[in-house]
């Protein structure tokens, strides 16, 4: 038996539950805003044995779903480089189209696994001008800050990168003071947790819980969640203490801080977020995309697209009028349906009408 | 022969397209049919139906642990014929070279057919070869056709043949084949090295056909996994298929590279699996006579069928809740954190 094993044991997983049920039966509102969290709950089908007291929403968590469509817009408007992405940007549709369609078009679009081999196969091919895609949270900023880190020191001319990145507590916070969804405690995301920890959870002002991916883990982190939401304060507690150290990866936020700097951001369908974004530093400008951005006028979304009250958790991808039958992973209107880790495809692939 | 590269004109019909059928095709592939250099072969293939089947073929890389182009090629023909529950009688083979691909890649792969092949007992009886400018196929691509005979007095599984009741039997792990090509592909070192499955499975269908004559339904869990292979059987037979998460085995190189990479094991390609739906009352049979093999000493259980919700696949999860097992969509892309 792997030590993995123990935490998808489902006698212990029943008897959490059933310690959840006995902490209260007052309806508390969950929010967890991390794509694997989406499906992990979804994959294990945790919902259907926790008391019904306890709701789970899932929040902006995949930094796929949350990029605006002026965002990829842009990006594919690059005339004239390579466009290198991680793969899971490949189908999420901008206004007119996806990467993937792009490419079937002649972009051309370099699929890669991290930002460095983006920048080796800039220095690999000095006649060509790579741009990268830089999404996601604090998970893989200090990947993208060592690609540009070594950039600049080995003075490569042809690489650059579309700074899109995003930070997870100010967009928390924005929610824990939204009026039109009561969030009584955060599910908080364990990758990101390990390079951030515990303390900028610290200014949500509700509850929060970091957790690992098993459902083991979640069922815990529930728990303790639940059991904090009573005592009124807005506490911070690691439950994921074999992968997150409370106080982070020092190393890893020095690498990020010392090539981007605190902006703001747009989150599609939560508006602009202040201090919510990750931008390049004046002294890596040079390797800044966004000079070569062509401005288009503002393009509207979808108007059946009802990802920005899904996102919020105002709303479940099964209320939304298009789920399922305008939307699918086939043909995504929004991009919480076009990532595997959105709740739309989650729900989908999920959760869809089992007796 | 006499270049270390293939040229375009080895495609061309003239001396050099001779020499290379000469000294690599029919010396490594050469039966009595392919021999004769006729433009179609003519086989008496005997009393029964015959059942056909083509694939095409572009992996990449050309060569993964566990195998290679050339055998995954002869498998997948050999593996269709046999979820028909037809004994493989002949493969053809075409292939499309790119100009400058080494002559002795060519050749580790053509003989690596010549085993696959003679595993079985089938031969290859026709062949065609092109060549196309440096940049286009990949090294090279392959087309296989098998014919084969469905004998007298078998009624052919079909996939939409699944009867409520029935069991569902998987022929052992799932996802080597898949992760084995991915993780050599992209350069992603696993400390168990993960080995394709590919193999060819007539035998152990025959095996399975002696012992448990009633089976309805059977299909080999390529591109798209077993998702998609059970989504097609229930969709075609217009049933409900339930299987449990903890029954279907995976091997625990292949769950730590899914888990690392963010892949649902369960839609990933396999290429030496069979998945067998028959009567329950036979499945016990069935189970032995695929564990009597090398290739199906994992087989086991894994699930039934149900009347409705019809066109459906449920999994039981380890913790005893069911969701929906649904196709893949597209590509299988690892998740970015």
């Amino acid at each position: 038996m792997r030590f993995i094993d123990g935490f998808r044991d489902p006698e212990l997983a029943l008897k959490l539950v059933k310690g959840i049920e006995r902490e209260t039966d007052r309806e508390l509102c969950l929010m967890e805003v991390c794509g694997t969290h989406t499906m992990a709950i979804a994959r294990s089908g945790i919902r259907t044995i926790l008391p019904e007291n306890i709701r789970l929403l899932s929040g902006p968590g995949c930094p796929v779903c949350v990029t605006p469509q002026s965002t990829i817009d842009a990006f594919i408007g690059l005339d004239g480089f390579v466009l290198a992405t991680f793969g899971d940007m490949l189908r999420v549709p901008g206004s007119s189209h996806s990467l993937e369609e792009a490419r079937a078009r002649g972009a051309d679009v370099l699929v890669v696994y991290s930002p460095l081999d983006a920048l080796e196969y800039a220095r690999e091919n000095p006649k060509k001008r790579v741009v990268f895609f830089g999404i996601g949270f604090e998970t893989t900023a200090p990947a993208v800050a060592l690609a540009l880190l070594d950039a600049k020191k080995l003075r490569v001319e042809n690489f650059y990168v579309m700074a899109a990145h995003k930070t997870i507590p100010a967009a928390m916070v924005a929610l824990a003071s939204d009026k039109e969804v009561s969030i009584d405690g955060f599910i908080c995301p364990g990758h990101v947790s390990a390079i951030i920890g515990c303390a900028p959870y610290e200014a949500v002002g509700v509850p929060c819980v970091i957790s690992g991916f098993e459902p083991i883990d979640i069922l815990n982190s529930i728990l303790m969640l639940v059991k904090t939401c009573g005592q009124g304060a807005a506490s911070v507690v690691n439950m994921y203490p074999r992968v997150v150290h409370d106080e982070g990866n020092v190393e890893a936020m020095e690498c990020i801080y010392s090539v981007f700097e605190e902006s703001d951001s747009e989150w599609r369908g939560l508006g602009t977020i202040p201090g919510s974004g990750l931008r390049l530093r004046p002294e890596f400008a040079e390797f800044d995309a966004s000079r070569f951005v062509i401005e288009e006028p503002g393009t509207s979304e979808e108007d059946v697209c009802e990802c920005g009250s899904i996102l919020r958790g105002v709303k479940s991808p099964a209320e939304c009028g298009a789920f399922g039958n305008a939307c699918t992973p086939e043909r995504p209107l929004g991009p919480c349906m076009v990532s595997s880790e959105g709740a739309c495809a989650a729900e989908y692939r999920y959760g869809r009408g089992v007796g | 022969m006499r270049n270390s590269r293939i040229l375009m004109a080895h495609g061309s019909g003239g001396r050099k397209s001779q020499e290379l059928l000469r000294d690599i095709f029919l010396r490594h592939l050469g039966n009595e049919y392919l021999d004769v250099l006729g433009d179609s072969a003519i086989l008496d293939a005997g009393p029964g139906r015959l059942a056909f089947t083509t694939d095409a073929f572009v992996v990449k890389p050309l060569f993964f642990p566990g195998g290679d182009i050339g055998r995954l090629a002869v498998c997948g023909s050999v593996n269709d014929l046999a979820a028909a529950g037809a004994e493989p009688v002949a493969l053809s083979a075409a292939f499309i070279l790119e100009e400058g691909l080494e002559t002795e890649v060519l050749e580790r792969i053509v003989l690596s057919m010549r085993e696959a092949a003679d595993s079985v007992g089938v031969s290859v009886v026709a062949g065609d070869t092109k060549v196309v400018p440096r940049g286009a196929a990949d090294g090279m691509y392959i087309t296989t056709s098998g014919a084969g005979v469905i004998r007298e007095g078998v009624e052919p599984p079909m996939p939409s043949r699944a009867e409520k009741g029935d069991a569902v039997i998987l022929s052992g792990t799932v996802a080597d084949h898949g992760m084995a090509v991915m993780t050599r592909r992209e350069g992603i070192k696993i400390e168990s090295e993960i080995v394709s499955d590919c193999a060819p499975l007539w035998e152990m269908v025959a095996s399975v056909m002696k012992a448990a004559p009633g089976v309805h339904a059977m299909r080999d869990p390529t591109r798209g996994g077993l998702a998609a292979a059970l989504n097609e059987i229930a969709e075609s037979s217009g049933v409900c298929i339930e299987v449990d998460e903890d029954r279907i085995m995976v091997g625990e190189g292949v769950r730590t590279a899914c888990e690392l990479l963010g892949i649902d094991p369960l839609h990933v390609a396999n290429e030496g699996k069979m998945v067998v739906i028959l009567p329950e009352r036979e499945a016990d049979a069935a189970v032995a006579a695929m564990r009597g093999l090398p290739v199906g000493r994992d087989a086991s259980i894994i699930g039934t069928v149900k009347a409705e919700p019809a066109g459906r696949v449920h999994i039981k999860t380890t913790l005893g809740s069911l969701r929906i097992l649904d196709v893949p969509t597209g590509d299988i892309l690892p998740r970015i954190c």
